[in-house]
Parts: structure tokens; C-alpha cells; sequence
């Protein structure tokens, strides 16, 4: 009890600010864009690469172990930088209280449920199954 | 509050097009498209683990002319999420933010995207004729 009123304002706030996570989005969605960038470079090329092999070829292009990496990494850096993009999006424009929860639970959900239906998609590839 | 009729910032109606906000517009609509456009991605390796016949009809969608149109767009969406994305990093540096600079710059992003995304499909059709 005591221990609260020995907290200055200024401590409670610093670093932290209204959201009391501070600097912690901004920090990861730089970190996820400057991971994106040359991930969706290769990913670009990747996907031109894959156009036009039929059904085996474009197995055995996901496949192979450096193929497979690359796309984890592109669809978590992906999915991850999704929802912190679409979070801002719904703080900034919705503002009915229990819409904005929803939609705020139903970007992270979707997001998390897309980030792991593609990788369990290539590790099934990449295994062989 | 949201019931509240006040009246609300940005009056876009007033403010007079400039690429400053439209680069800013355009970024955050890119990032939605390309939000949208995951769907595809998840569908595309779903498929291709689960057997020839999805990933066929995945194919079929994608050769579509709705899905060729909507490839495009996302193309689009991804040059120009990435070259703005970009400017938002050096921008972050402290960099870029003089008026001259900071509209060159985002020329830069609009034009570079227009560029990448032809050239992308430039190389889409020489494969389509190669094949």
C-alpha cells in the first residue's frame, strides 16, 4: 500500500506511456520490416520461379531445406507484421468499445491461425508427406 | 462517443491532393490489400501439401481472370508497401524529412512501384511464352 504512494508519476510512465507497453510495437514492426525486406525480395522471385512448374516440380521447389527455411521465415515475419499493421489500423478507426475488441481478437487469432496452417503446410512438404 | 456528431479531422474533401498524404494512404491501404492477400498464400501452401487436386484448383483460381487481376493488385500492394516501407526506415534515421526531399522521396515510392510491378509481370509473361 505503502509502496504506491512512493511511485512518482514520472515513474509509472516512463517508458511505458498510455498503452503501458512503450516502445514495443513500434521496436517489433521495424524488426519485422527490415526482416521483410529482403524476405519478400526472395519470396517474389521465389513465387516467379513457381508459377509455372506443375504439381511434383512445385513440391520439390518448397521442399528443398533452404526453400523451406526462407518460407517460414517469410510467413511468420508476414503474419506477424500483419497484425501489428492491422491492430493500428483498428485502434485509429474503430472505436465502438466491444467492435473494437472483437475485431482487435479476431486479427490476432486469424493471424496466428494463418502463420500456422503455412508452416505445418511446408513441413508437411519439406517432409515428404 | 462514437455517437457523438462532432465534426472530424481530416476534412479530405478540403485538403488538396498532394503526395504526402496520398503515399501515406496509400501504404496503410497497401498493407490491408497485402493483409487480405495472405489468404491466397495460406491457401497456395495448404494445397500443395495436401495433393495435386487442391493445388490445381488453387491453380485454376490463380489463372482466373478475377485471380490474375487481384495478383496484380497485390504485386502492386507489395512494391509499394516495400519501397514506402523502406522510406519509412530511413525516415526513421532522422533522414529525409526536408519538404523537397520528402516528396522526391515519395515520387520515388510511387513511380518504383509502378516500375517493379511491370517488371514482375514482364517476367510472368515471358514465362507464360517461353512455356
Amino acid at each position: 500500500m505503502n509502496d504506491k504512494h512512493l511511485r512518482t508519476p514520472l515513474k509509472n510512465v516512463r517508458g511505458l506511456g498510455a498503452a503501458r507497453s512503450g516502445t514495443h510495437h513500434f521496436t517489433v514492426q521495424r524488426i519485422t520490416a527490415v526482416a521483410l525486406v529482403p524476405l519478400a525480395l526472395w519470396f517474389v522471385w521465389f513465387a516467379l520461379s513457381l508459377i509455372h512448374l506443375d504439381y511434383a516440380g512445385a513440391h520439390a521447389l518448397v521442399a528443398r531445406p533452404f526453400n523451406a527455411v526462407l518460407l517460414i521465415a517469410f510467413v511468420l515475419s508476414v503474419f506477424w507484421h500483419a497484425q501489428l499493421g492491422l491492430q493500428v489500423v483498428i485502434e485509429d478507426y474503430v472505436h465502438t468499445p466491444g467492435l473494437e475488441i472483437v475485431s482487435q481478437l479476431a486479427v490476432k487469432f486469424l493471424c496466428v491461425l494463418g502463420a500456422l496452417a503455412c508452416v505445418l503446410a511446408v513441413v508437411r512438404i519439406a517432409l515428404g508427406s | 462517443m462514437p455517437q457523438a456528431a462532432r465534426p472530424k479531422s481530416p476534412h479530405l474533401q478540403i485538403y488538396r491532393w498532394q503526395i504526402q498524404m496520398v503515399s501515406s494512404i496509400l501504404h496503410r491501404a497497401a498493407g490491408i490489400a497485402l493483409a487480405a492477400g495472405t489468404v491466397l498464400l495460406v491457401c497456395l501452401l495448404a494445397s500443395l501439401a495436401a495433393g495435386p487436386d487442391a493445388y490445381a484448383k488453387v491453380q485454376q483460381f490463380a489463372a482466373s481472370t478475377l485471380g490474375q487481376l487481384l495478383l496484380l493488385g497485390w504485386t502492386w500492394s507489395l512494391a509499394f508497401h516495400l519501397l514506402n516501407g523502406l522510406r519509412h526506415l530511413l525516415e526513421d534515421t532522422g533522414a529525409g524529412f526536408q519538404i523537397k526531399t520528402f516528396v522526391m522521396t515519395g515520387w520515388v515510392a510511387v513511380i518504383g512501384s509502378v516500375v517493379l510491378t511491370a517488371l514482375v509481370w514482364t517476367c510472368v509473361l515471358l514465362q507464360r511464352g517461353g512455356a
